[in-house]
């Protein structure tokens, strides 16, 4: 483990929270600046226009109302209010013309021009006075009098000098306070990145400021949203933990179960040194190599232990069938064991019974279950599968024997159990092994005495969906 | 000063020629001229004369001279050419002038503010924009195109050796309580503005039409009592102080007060009621030849050495007190005076229906002779 390890170089294509967040906050905030701008300008000169186009339609009904017949004759006596109401435009040119029956011009400019379309009698449009753009309207007023019958409109027009000066106050007006609104919004989405991105901070401080051969979970308190790193990180340093104490404990029991059988072979190898009697001398070589083949298998079981329990952590779960599992269990059985002529017998469903795991574990685990029936139970001994059952599927092996006592089954799975200790034919660390990929494939070791007599030691693991198209019922 | 060949060229032209024939035959009748000839009163000159500034304006040119002269004296490198017309032939010209018929001035000013907005409304006029246009209220200054020079009370005058103290009139009221009794010495002795000669008549009559209606019964009055109507001011002002008219209506008050400072016997008063104060508009007309000469001109005439020189030419009354006014007001003036604003509203009067209905009615009541 060493410790100077480099930082790792951030790679540069990949560009940071804050960067991404300001980028996406600037690209909403400008493109709402956009669309709220024409917003703006729109609804300043549509607001400008309603409030100038009241007061010319104002300034023209008093024009019109002013109106009256006498003796055959329109006199047209404008109202000076008519043309005050027009000079609340202050700066703006005024254009009026009456027009009486046959387009006769009766006052005002005669080069006002009248809309292109009389749809109704009060109608707004947009021209040229003298130069400039103007806004008109043209008021219709209808006459039925014995004297005169017919109608004189009234139009009355501006310059769009105080419109365009009104239109421009409103549109600056609401820019000013969307310009407003967009700092506050740029500082809150400053705030609430940096708040946001400040638990990492603190995780970041927490794991740099700890101890390196500390794996206890991490203490900080944090949001929902990221509390979910530290759960990783605290799982991830626990299965760590786990490991490295798997480890630890390996290298104890070892050390520990290695010294006691290599110290009595040490002995009875002296022991034969001194034996002048052959026949003796053969029975000491006979025990030598007993307990040479009990050393051997022990050192192999912890070989296995570990590997197995490695793989359990390591390797990738893979689909698996429980039958194929069942069949090399059988192939790869130690025959010496059972070469009494005993037969291990397989009993398996005719449907794949699919697990997710590691069939090399699972094997092991197997063929230590099957060893076990037949160091200790009686035959005949069963290896079976049984098909899924409530998300469960089993792999067990069953002999006719009254199998261990039960208060041995609570502790059956600790690594040498066994109060014996080593024996020549096992090390007890059997169990320990079956119990340990059980554990890595989230199932159990379970044992069941048959109510027939009989006992069954198997693994019960959680079932796995087929491959596509054999999901199980 | 002397550097400049400053001539004053009075032309002998219609209005002076109509000034002498005044004098020529004493017991002139009072009242309405034939149409006057679209032309200058009379013409000065100013200055270096080689390309002057063409300034048409409805002041005499012995008023405004010392005012003209204080300004070529901050420019030594203009002359000016000062055109005296009546206001209603200025207005006809200044609108040829603008159709292209005739030569553009450079700058016009003119008493007549309602035909001076209706020719910067018909877009006869060029915009300025200087330090001076931008301190000008808003009512002297209309789309910085047209702007108000002067300040002017319509006052009414009296010959004090003929008017008792306790008849004075001191406000309209005042006035139609002379003319109330049937019969009353001031039948036919009360003079004012023919509005249809005059085109600051018209506007005045028109301003007073607005402001109260004394206006109704005034017009009635007059017309009942044989009031003169007549062009000018001068006429009024003369015949007032020869005794031949008691009373002189709506008069032009920087004239009154000229000629009252030489004439002891008129009395000049700002009618209490309400005083119409007019503030001479002027622009620089979209043709004109030489618009930097006049804006110049023009922000001189703003500035406050402008300003005093028209003070001291009486073309800016001071109302108050009387030790510094021209005057006397003592009631608080700011509550009467009126100034006629420049702004669109001043198209009304030019309304030619308007004013034809207007005229009409003038012409019922007051017949002028």
């Amino acid at each position: 483990m060493s410790e100077a390890a480099a930082p790792p170089k951030l790679r540069p294509r990949v560009a940071s929270i804050g960067t991404r967040l300001a980028l996406a906050v600037a690209l909403i905030l400008s493109g709402g600046g956009v669309v709220v701008t024409f917003a703006a300008l729109a609804y300043g000169r549509d607001a400008a226009h309603e409030a100038f186009d009241r007061l010319l339609v104002g300034a023209a009904n008093q024009i019109a109302g002013a109106i009256r017949i006498q003796g055959g004759e329109v006199i047209v006596d404008i109202p000076v209010s008519a043309f005050e109401l027009m000079a609340l435009a202050p700066e703006d040119r005024v254009a009026w013309r009456v027009v009486g029956p046959g387009g006769v011009t009766l006052t005002g400019y005669d080069e006002v021009g009248r809309p292109a379309r009389a749809t109704a009698d009060t109608v707004f449009y947009n021209g040229e006075f003298r130069g400039e753009r103007a806004r008109y309207v043209s008021v219709r007023r209808r006459f039925a009098e014995r004297a005169f019958s017919g109608t004189v409109d009234v139009i009355v027009g501006h310059t769009m000098r105080a419109r365009d000066a009104l239109a421009w106050d409103i549109t600056s007006k609401a820019l000013l306070v969307l310009g407003l609104a967009g700092v506050l919004m740029v500082g809150l989405a400053v705030f609430a990145i940096r708040s946001a991105l400040a638990p990492l901070r603190r995780i970041e401080a927490a794991l740099s400021w700890r101890d390196p051969h500390d794996l206890t979970p991490l203490e900080v308190d944090l949001p929902r949203e990221t509390a979910i790193i530290v759960t990783a990180i605290n799982r991830f340093m626990a299965r760590l933990n786990d490991q490295m104490q798997g480890q630890r404990r390996l290298i104890a029991d070892a050390s520990h179960q290695l010294r006691t059988p290599v110290a009595a072979l040490r002995a009875q190898a002296e022991l034969a040194a001194e034996e002048e009697d052959p026949a003796r001398l053969r029975a000491i070589l006979a025990r030598i190599r007993d307990r040479a083949v009990g050393l051997s298998r022990l050192t192999s079981q912890l070989l296995n232990h570990a590997l197995i329990i490695h793989r359990a952590e390591a390797e990738p779960a893979g689909l698996i069938d429980l039958r194929t599992v069942a069949i090399r269990t059988a192939e790869e059985s130690d025959h010496e064991l059972f070469s009494s002529g005993a037969d291990l017998a397989l009993d398996v469903p005719e449907d794949p019974v699919w697990v997710r795991g590691d069939a090399l574990s699972l094997t092991e685990a197997c063929k230590n279950l099957v060893n076990n029936a037949f160091r200790h139970g009686s035959p005949p001994v069963v290896l079976r599968v049984a098909a899924a059952q409530g998300g469960r599927v089993r792999i067990g092996v069953r002999d006719r024997g009254a199998g261990p006592p039960e208060d041995h089954w609570r502790d059956a799975g600790a690594r040498f159990s066994r109060t014996a200790g080593v024996t020549p034919d096992g090390a007890g660390l059997g169990l320990a092994i079956v119990h340990a990929v059980a554990k890595a494939h989230s199932g159990r070791l379970v044992f069941e005495a048959g109510a027939r007599g009989g006992f069954e030691a198997g693994l019960d693991l959680p079932a796995a969906a087929g491959p596509a198209g054999e999901a199980e019922p | 000063m002397t550097r400049f060949a400053a001539l004053l060229c009075l032309l002998a032209l219609a209005c002076a020629g109509a000034a002498a024939r005044a004098q020529d035959h004493p017991p002139e009748p009072i009242g309405r001229r034939g149409p006057e000839p679209v032309a200058p009163e009379a013409v000065a000159q100013f200055g270096d004369l080689r390309d002057p500034i063409v300034m048409r304006g409805a002041v005499d040119i012995g008023a405004i001279t010392p005012v003209l002269r204080a300004f070529l004296a901050t420019r030594a490198d203009l002359g000016i050419r000062y055109e005296q017309w009546g206001s209603n032939p200025l207005g006809t010209e200044t609108r040829a002038g603008c159709a292209g018929r005739a030569p553009a001035a450079d700058l016009v000013m003119s008493s007549a503010a309602d035909q001076q907005v209706k020719l910067v409304n018909d877009g006869c006029a060029r915009a300025h924009v200087s330090e001076a246009t931008a301190r000008l209220a808003p009512a002297e200054n209309w789309r910085n195109e047209l702007f108000g020079i002067t300040r002017e009370p319509a006052v009414i005058i009296y010959n004090r050796r003929l008017v008792r103290p306790e008849e004075a009139p001191r406000s309209r009221d005042d006035l139609l309580d002379l003319l109330r009794p049937d019969p009353t010495r001031f039948a036919g002795r009360v003079g004012t503005y023919d509005i249809e000669a005059s085109g600051l008549g018209y506007l005045f009559a028109f301003a007073d039409s607005q402001q109260a209606t004394t206006f109704g019964s005034l017009l009635e009055a007059f017309g009942r009592t044989g009031a003169i109507a007549t062009c000018c001011s001068s006429e009024i002002t003369d015949a007032v102080i020869s005794g031949r008219l008691l009373i002189g209506y709506n008069i032009l008050g920087s004239y009154a007060l000229a000629r009252a400072a030489t004439n002891p016997d008129l009395a000049v008063v700002a009618p209490q009621d309400y005083t119409l104060v007019l503030s001479r508009a002027a622009f620089i007309p979209r043709q004109a030849r030489h618009p930097e000469g006049a804006a110049a001109l023009l922000d001189f005439l703003l500035s406050d050495r402008g300003r005093a020189e028209l003070t001291r030419a009486r073309l800016i009354v001071r109302f108050g007190a009387p030790e510094e006014a021209d005057l006397d007001m003592p009631d608080g003036a700011s509550s009467i005076l009126r100034l006629i604003p420049l702004s669109a509203a001043l198209l009304a009067a030019d309304d030619r229906q308007k004013k034809r209905l207007f005229t009409e009615r003038w012409r019922d009541n007051l017949r002028t002779e």
